[in-house]
């Protein structure tokens, strides 16, 4: 590689060719200010905030967008780049509703730290901010544009990582806004309410829809049984958002921080991962069943379905190739169906008193509880969902030292997990705890996979795809010897996508695809804290292995209570009971 | 012809490539005057294009327009030098013959009334566009003849 040698504030920087100005000034330690530039999306440099100086050019520099060159000499701190910088922060502040004290983002936005970094003027220039009321339609997603500095990361975000475009710029000049389709409100729309564009909003104008204080009054009231669950990526995260750094599993610490917000009972979603990897891995033998033997007919690949945001992408973008999804509900919804029933009489609390909570990295969860599908306890089955940022919120308010608490255990009955269901929470998860128990089921024998660990399905690259031999099976999976099971695995709706194209051309060579939403799995989730980069959801996805491999059960079909809750409730996996509450359908929509 | 024929029709006539969008909906404003929301849907699903998008390209475009348009789409400059020439007594005279305001449509839906950045008649103005077609060296009467050509259905 040709490489490029300048000079940052007078020091020498030897650089790839094609890097930016922004980049060389990084290798060095350096800090430029960015706003509309973000690790995981192309260029832009429309903000202007990471202005620098260079040496003989008649005008400053957008350091994200300018390639570095040789001989360059760059100042990044010289008055002129300081006083550019403010007047930049300061005019964004006028198309920003500056509502600091109130605002829900305060505190984790960036705009806000540098106007404090640069002692920028709030009112310097006249208020120009969007006075739309404010779009509150979708129970994942807010979007305020009084807020928004129009800087298109969220537009990036939902092209290029999700290749949904649910929002595009509008207009022009500065009448440029950032709009759906003909600004119809969220709800209505092909947005997935997956939260990517959450997660990069440098300002409050896209957030959650909090339900903090719902939480807050199901907990004080002394009538109800507040039951909460928490899924397998909130544990790899909640730290982040405490002050911890990012890659630390905390789940005692997660625990105890639940117990002391006063939960009756807390519970794990990871047990309902183990539950749905014994509906989804039976549901998957029977399609092969079906198929190979001929006498039914079964649609392949079969796609998994634990991902709310890719559920509502496939009924918008394919709703041609829904008979593809696995008829499990996600885990989350498996836990409130069996939380008001299973749990509830086990208890003897009385399902009219129970609140169901759950605790997700994941804002399109929020939606998933909301779906007309999900009352089969004869209550709605979740009724709350909280992100890890929301917890995370709670456990501020309540004044805990989260870092200091000491280690608590989940509650049993619906508590018990093993490691298969820990990795559900990174892409490539799902995958591989289904195939540590099917391949068990079929053969007698464990995965030929050194220490459990399925490294095929690993990794963060976009579609992965591997196959696994079938052989020396047991007498009753006759039918299956010496077949090839061939898997896919996609993150990020755009690869989703692909995979999706090749289905509905009937090209898919695949028996069983697992897709998450999120670039990364559930541990890059919508919910999750923020800042995300590529280096950050590789932590995360490291502790989550890390997670597994400290787990002294790994395989969902070892854990106990699973094989308690067959033995006295649901009978077994696609039983008459499981149908009722464990299995869903779906609803083609159209692509607004 | 029906809408969804008007959109077949452009989509033959220029593809589906991302740079025929703005010719696919030209010729549907066209035929139409406006993009309507079925408008839009129909060239997002030819074009293989989110509906967002397609709606962001159309609203970046002063003539693709997202609203319902009359038949004669009147458009008065109002840059500077039209404005000193008596842009305003001009869009008086409009707005009273028509009976409505900058940005409406009369009721009969066959003119609509609007402003434009400069056109480059700056030497002749006020100047304003029907449709496609320029007037320059307006005077409030020349605008009530000119309106009442177009009433009379000419």
């Amino acid at each position: 590689m040709e490489t490029i040698t300048l000079t940052i504030n007078d020091i020498a920087v030897e650089i790839d060719k094609g890097a930016t100005i922004l980049d060389a000034a990084k290798k060095i330690g350096i800090r430029i200010p960015t706003l509309c530039h973000h690790d995981d999306l192309c260029a832009a440099g429309n903000c202007r905030v990471c202005v620098v100086e260079q040496k003989g050019a008649r005008t400053l520099q957008a350091s994200c967008v300018v390639p570095a060159a040789e001989g360059m000499q760059i100042y990044t701190n010289s008055r002129k780049v300081r006083e550019a910088r403010k007047t930049v922060i300061e005019l964004l502040l006028s198309e920003h509703a500056g509502e600091c004290t109130s605002c829900y983002k305060s505190g984790n936005c960036e705009l806000q730290g540098l106007a404090q970094e640069y002692l920028a003027c709030g009112d310097a220039f006249i208020d120009i901010s969007d006075k739309s009321p404010i779009d509150i339609s979708s129970p994942s997603i807010i979007k305020d544009d009084s807020k928004c500095i129009r800087c298109l990361r969220c537009v990036r975000t939902c092209a290029e990582l999700q290749g949904v475009s649910a929002l595009w710029s509008t207009h022009k000049g500065n009448k440029t806004k950032v709009e759906t389709f003909l600004n119809k409100p969220m709800h209505y729309v092909v947005c997935t309410n997956c939260g990517q564009c959450v997660n990069r909003c440098p300002t409050g104008a896209l957030t959650e829809r909090n339900y903090i204080e719902e939480v807050w009054r199901a907990i004080d009231d002394p009538e109800k049984h507040v039951v909460v669950q928490t899924a397998p990526a909130v544990r790899v995260g909640l730290g982040e958002a405490l002050g911890m750094g990012s890659g630390g599993v905390v789940t005692g610490k997660m625990v105890s921080a639940l117990k002391r917000l006063g939960f009756d009972s807390v519970l794990d979603t990871d047990f309902t991962a183990d539950l749905t990897i014994m509906e989804e891995g039976t549901e998957l033998l029977a399609r092969l069943k079906s198929a190979l033997q001929g006498r039914k007919s079964a649609t392949f690949p079969m796609m998994t379905s634990c991902s709310p945001g890719w559920i509502k992408f496939i009924e918008h973008e394919f709703p041609s190739l829904l008979d593809n999804l696995s008829t499990c509900k996600s885990p989350q919804q498996m836990f409130g169906a069996l939380a008001k029933t299973y749990y509830a009489e086990k208890i003897g609390v009385d399902p009219a008193k129970m609140v169901s909570v759950s605790v997700m990295p994941c804002t399109a969860k929020k939606f998933e509880a909301n779906r007309p599908e999900m009352y089969s306890s004869g209550f709605k089955d979740v009724d709350y969902v909280l992100t890890t940022r929301e917890l995370a919120h709670m456990i501020r308010q309540a004044g805990l030292n989260f870092a200091d608490l000491e280690d608590g255990k989940f509650d049993s009955i619906m508590g018990e997990s093993t490691g298969a269901a820990v990795i559900f929470g990174a892409t490539g998860g799902v995958m591989e705890a289904a195939l540590r128990t099917a391949y068990e089921i079929v053969t007698g024998r464990e995965v030929p996979f050194k220490n459990l660990n399925i490294e095929p399905v690993r990794g963060m690259e976009g579609v992965k795809a591997a196959g696994i031999k079938v052989e020396n099976v047991k007498d009753e999976w006759k039918f299956l010897e010496g077949a090839e099971l061939k898997v896919a695995v996609a993150h990020g709706l755009v690869n989703a996508r692909k995979v999706m194209q090749e289905a509905e051309k009937g090209m898919s060579p695949y028996h069983f695809v697992e897709i998450m939403a999120c670039p990364g799995g559930c541990i890059g989730g919508g919910g999750q804290p923020i800042p995300t980069s590529p280096a950050i959801r590789l932590k995360r996805a490291e502790a989550i292995y890390e997670a597994d491999e400290a787990l002294p059960l790994r395989k969902s079909h070892e854990n106990p209570e699973i094989a308690a809750i067959y033995r006295e409730f649901l009978g077994e996996p696609l039983g008459h009971k499981s149908h009722e509450l464990l299995h869903t359908h779906y609803t083609p929509r159209n692509r607004t | 012809m029906m809408l969804n024929e008007i959109v077949s029709t452009a989509v033959k006539k220029f593809g589906v490539g991302r740079e025929q969008l703005l010719p696919v909906l030209q010729y549907v404003v066209s035929q139409e005057k406006w993009l309507s929301e079925d408008a839009l849907l129909g060239v997002a699903r030819a074009f293989d294009m989110s509906a967002a998008e397609v709606y962001g390209v159309a609203s970046f475009y002063s003539f693709l327009d997202t609203k319902p348009r009359g038949d004669y789409v009147i458009r008065v400059c109002r840059t500077v030098s039209c404005d000193m020439a008596g842009k305003e007594a001009i869009m008086e005279a409009l707005e009273k013959t028509l009976h409505i305001s900058v940005g409406e449509t009369t009721a009969d839906r066959k003119f609509t009334l609007l402003e434009t950045n400069c056109m480059g008649w700056c030497a002749e103005g006020p100047a304003m566009l029907v449709n496609d077609y320029v007037y320059t060296g307006l005077t409030p009467e020349k605008v009530v003849d000119i309106l009442q050509g177009y009433m009379a259905g000419a």
